[in-house]
């Protein structure tokens, strides 16, 4: 009953979507309260019965019930709990359930705290969220069914792809679909604004937070997943520039790019068409990366089946969406009201050059991921776009970046004084420049360009720092008054900063990673020592364990540092009977933000065991980075001030820095 | 019927949530509540202004030119606000969406889920499952059953001593080493056991007494010299190796100790006249198979024991690739193509073996005699 129940749940949150998509239209169009608030109550609904649909669906993956063929193919009664729940979004039907769920999710809030909309606004949004819903509702009826059911079920079932076996996978997924599908919202007011037409400053207020929210998962979510395959592959690798990769860069560098045209929109009422397309291609940019994933176009640990019908559908599903949009787009973009003037230097102009990088580079991956794939298509002939395009490609487009982040914040809306502007950020300047001599001379005759990306990290930070500083007045008033100031600034700003600081902190980690990672690859035999940056790892010998569904080889190695005993490692290769596949489970020990990586390869017949070893400096900040970014995503959300760009008068007296 | 109970529930429920806002219409149309409006925004973008403004956040000069825009902006937005339509209620547009919510709604959910679903199936769960177990039960679940309790307890010898066998005779020789091994490490090595593990060895390779069996088979005769199933297959190893007179001079051993009741005489005999030792009264049949290989084939369906057979077969074929001097394992070859029907491969096989014994005028000779038999040229 629970299968049927969650399977009939599931197609009434479809009837619900199809009249959630049409009634409140009319309602809007016929000015009619009571049509357009069957927008708020309908979305609600579907959300209560996607989620019956979603929480029978993990009962039956807890309850071992091999009468539904997802739960046969995924599960196996010996996992352990958090597998059997965490299974139910590691295969294709699971995952599209909860990315329905998750767009349900979104619908329901926007119903809920969206009181402060105007009315026809909403109708507009949650339809056209609606339209989306519906679209994917019919997509996992029709071709990815999670329940189908067999008459004489098997008594058990063929266990979940080992390496999915992590606790990454409670994680990753769903933080991503967070990000993904958060973006809808920015969509569907988009295309609302399209429909009503028109547009203003309030517009972007309203937008705000989900853009936020949905920018700080995708980023958490895209920093787990790569953090996930850095330990779980075992080949020490945290990106491959894989298009899968590639599909979810994709929308947070469009997502990146919307929220900082988004504050010129709030703020100053400018660059509004700019906005709702960056909405428009943002969530176009996700949709085309479940294609990319899903379809089956792409081989992966993310493609579990492929299915030609399936990839047909959802191209079907991408073109209707990002084509409908985009021609709404040219037919209602020139009726919409252009806003505010600004000099070429001010924030707002900072801002467009960041949106001008931000979109190049979106660009290029855009380029490298998908032209492959349609040289295949046209002349059947497979080439491979690896990390050397996007290297060529990316880091220049992000150098220029880089360099510009400290001035924006410095800058005054309207007409700002970027000399200025350097003047104030002397300091950082000077402080690049030792880093790049100080990693330079220790370095020496090491690779040249990483102590200049160094020091262009150190820029960012200490520009951050600078622009607090100025802000608040350090050292230029009494410590008691730049206190005080600092407590009184908007969170907003303290967002700012520790977004922009994160990046550099993730730069740093990368440039680390990339130049001075060492490693040692080689067999080894117990009581063999390999010497790795100064440390020894001897290995003490090979263990068999019983896990619960699977056995493990554990390999036991002792790290010293000088003589001095540190810890012990214990790297182990686990072997799943059901899939007859093996994993391999990579040992961590972190040292600061450094760490030592071991990861087991096979076993030769002498008893000898390949092991790859490598120590990666400051490897712990790529990681750290994004998570401070997301932080600082999160004090921006907690910030529900108003914002108000104050325009630098044309003849002011310099008195105070115009600030948010 | 709790389930189509279940599913009117549901029904209703969505139902309700359409019908609801139109219901409480008539109050929403007073009140004229529109929600929020873009003039609240810039009322409050105002106020911001202020609060900067007193925290020294932004200057006076900036202040005011803040306040000029927004408070254009405003301008716009109430003006907007004014020249939109009044909000109205269209009793016809509430009809129909009602009618859309109590007609289609059902109609919708109904031959959607009528198409795809199963109500006729109950739930599944493994718990209840298990618990019905009885004799009706097929013995692939008490297997099932019994490996999860392993898969917890893997130390536990009985379980793994009691597990082996079975896996034996459903043919998962794989499986059944693995029990084997863990049997002897658990519940203690006995001759018994490493026979048994050796005819698993065995059974995996489809019947071919491999080195890694016969290691086996050897130990279980250093445990206990006379175990019977060991030593005959010491000496079907014998003969596979081409070895007779070895072969013909362990079973004959084994006939000279054994009681005169013992239950694999029989067979013992029989294999003793293949090998052309002692010829035994009644003249049984050879077994082709070894005991465990065919106790699985009887039970196999026609299409396993093809494959099974091929597989013997094309070890055979390896085998005799690497080591082309046994004349009889090509004649058995040879044979066992035309009896699958496979006259291209026999030929070819052939072929083979008289290139591989052409040295030799003697074994060329036992070849063409071999091959007369089978009716094939001389």
């Amino acid at each position: 009953m629970i299968a049927e129940s969650g399977h009939y749940a599931l197609v009434l949150a479809l009837a619900l979507a199809l009249i959630q998509s049409t009634v409140p239209l009319l309602g809007a169009r016929w000015r009619d309260v009571a049509l357009m608030n069957v927008a708020r109550s309908a979305a609600l609904a579907q959300l209560l019965f996607v989620g019956v649909s979603f929480i029978a669906l993990v009962t039956l993956h807890v309850t071992s019930d091999f009468s539904v063929v997802n739960v046969y193919e995924n599960s196996h009664s010996l996992k352990p709990l958090i597998y059997k729940i965490t299974g139910v979004w590691g295969n294709h039907e699971g995952s599209m359930l909860l990315w329905v769920s998750i767009l349900a999710l979104f619908g329901g809030l926007v119903a809920a705290f969206g009181n402060n909309l105007p009315l026809s606004l909403r109708a507009h949004v949650l339809a056209v969220q609606a339209w989306i819903a519906s679209a994917f509702y019919l997509f996992i009826l029709i071709t990815s069914n999670p329940f189908l059911r067999i008459a004489n079920p098997p008594i058990e079932g063929r266990d979940l792809n080992p390496v999915l076996q992590d606790i990454g996978l409670a994680v990753h997924p769903p933080m991503l679909y967070l990000g993904y599908v958060g973006f809808s919202i920015s969509f569907s007011f988009a295309v609302a604004a399209l429909l009503e037409g028109r547009i203003d400053a309030a517009w972007a207020r309203w937008v705000r937070p989900w853009t936020l929210v949905a920018w700080i998962f995708l980023t958490l979510g895209i920093a787990m997943g790569s953090y996930w395959a850095y330990y779980e592959l075992g080949w020490g690798g945290w990106w491959f520039w894989d298009p899968v990769e590639n599909a979810s860069l994709m929308p947070w560098l469009a997502g990146t790019a919307l929220l900082h045209s988004a504050l010129v929109m709030e703020k100053r009422n400018a660059l509004k068409v700019w906005t709702i397309l960056l909405s428009i291609l943002t969530f176009s940019l996700s949709l085309l990366g479940t294609f990319l994933v899903r379809s089956g176009v792409l081989t992966s640990v993310h493609a579990f089946a492929t299915d030609p019908t399936r990839g047909v559908f959802i191209l079907l599903i991408l073109c209707i969406f990002i084509g409908g949009s985009l021609t709404l787009f040219a037919w209602r973009a020139s009726a919409l009201k252009q806003g505010g003037l600004f000099a070429p230097i001010s924030r707002e102009g900072a801002l467009v050059l960041n949106n001008l990088f931000l979109t190049t580079a979106c660009a290029t991956v855009f380029i490298g991921t998908l032209y492959p794939l349609a040289l295949e298509v046209v002349t059947g002939e497979k080439i491979s776009v690896g990390a050397p395009f996007f290297n060529l490609t990316f880091a220049p487009l992000f150098m220029p970046l880089m360099i510009a982040v400290p001035f924006g914040p410095l800058l005054a809306w309207k007409r700002g004084d970027l000399l200025g502007a350097a003047q104030r950020l002397v300091a950082a300047g000077i402080a690049a420049l030792v880093a790049i001599a100080l990693v330079w001379a220790w370095t020496y005759g090491g690779a040249t360009l990483a102590p200049l990306a160094i020091g262009l990290a150190v820029f960012v930070i200490v520009g951050v720092l600078c622009d607090l500083a100025e802000r608040v007045g350090l050292f230029r008033i009494p410590l008691s008054i730049s206190w005080r100031r600092a407590r009184g600034l908007p969170r907003a700003t303290w967002g700012t900063a520790f977004a922009h600081a994160g990046v550099g902190i993730a730069l740093i980690g990368i440039v680390c990673e990339t130049t001075w990672n060492s490693e040692y690859i080689g067999t080894m035999k117990p009581d063999d020592v390999a010497a790795i940056a100064g440390y020894q790892l001897r290995l003490d010998g090979m263990t068999q364990r019983q896990g619960p569904n699977f056995r493990e080889m554990i390999a036991q190695f002792t790290v010293s540092l000088d003589g001095e005993k540190l810890s012990l490692m214990t790297p182990s290769k686990r072997n799943f009977t059901t899939r007859g596949s093996s994993t391999t489970e990579a040992a961590l020990l972190t040292r600061g933000a450094s760490q030592l990586y071991i990861s087991l390869g096979d076993t030769a017949a002498d008893g000898a065991i390949a092991v790859r070893i490598y120590h990666k400096p400051l490897v712990l900040l790529i990681w750290w980075g994004p998570v401070l970014m997301a932080f600082g995503g999160l004090l921006s959300l907690s910030d529900r001030r108003l914002r108000v760009g104050a325009p630098k008068p044309a003849k002011a007296v310099r008195a105070l820095q115009a600030a948010e | 019927m709790t389930l189509w109970f279940v599913f009117a529930l549901m029904t209703v429920a969505a139902i309700f949530a359409v019908l609801w806002p139109l219901s409480r219409a008539r109050q929403a149309s007073l009140g004229a509540s529109l929600g929020g409006n873009e003039a609240v925004v810039y009322r409050d973008q105002l106020a911001e202004i202020d609060r900067d403004m007193a925290g020294g956040i932004i200057g006076v000069a900036e202040a005011a030119a803040a306040r000029v825009e927004i408070s254009r902006r405003l301008l716009a937005a109430s003006d907007q606000s004014q020249s939109e339509a009044p909000v109205q209620s269209n009793l016809k547009l509430r009809r129909t969406a009602a009618t859309l919510a109590l007609v289609g709604l059902p109609v919708i959910a109904a031959g959607v889920y009528l198409a795809l679903g199963s109500p006729q199936l109950g739930d599944f769960p493994l718990s209840e499952r298990s618990r019905a177990a009885d004799a009706n039960q097929p013995l692939a679940n008490l297997v099932a059953q019994v490996e999860a309790h392993l898969e917890k307890n893997p130390t536990d010898g009985r379980g793994w001593t009691v597990l082996a066998p079975v896996l034996s005779r459903l043919g998962r020789y794989d499986e059944a080493v693995r029990a084997y091994r863990n049997a002897i490490i658990y519940a203690g090595d006995s001759a018994d056991r490493r026979a048994d593990l050796g005819e698993a060895l065995m059974g995996a390779t489809g019947g071919v007494v491999t080195a890694e069996a016969k290691s086996e088979f050897e130990r279980a005769v250093a445990l206990e010299a006379d175990d019977a199933k060991a030593n005959y297959f010491l000496g079907l190893a014998a003969e596979q190796d081409g070895r007779k007179a070895d072969a013909a001079a362990i079973w004959q051993g084994m006939l000279a100790k054994a009681p005169s009741d013992a239950p694999w005489r029989p067979m013992v005999q029989a294999a003793l006249v293949r090998v052309g030792g002692v010829s035994a009264p009644g003249g049984v049949s050879a077994p082709a198979l070894p005991q465990g290989a065919m106790a699985a084939a009887k039970d196999m369906s026609e299409a396993d024991r093809s494959t099974m057979i091929r597989g013997m077969v094309d070890r055979l074929a390896t085998r005799l690739k690497q080591n082309g001097d046994d004349v009889e394992g090509w004649l058995r070859l040879v044979r066992a193509y035309l009896v699958m029907g496979d006259r291209d491969k026999a030929m070819s096989a052939l072929a083979d073996a008289r290139q591989a014994v052409a040295n030799d005028a003697e074994r060329l000779r036992q070849l063409n005699e071999g091959l007369k038999n089978l009716g094939l040229d001389g």
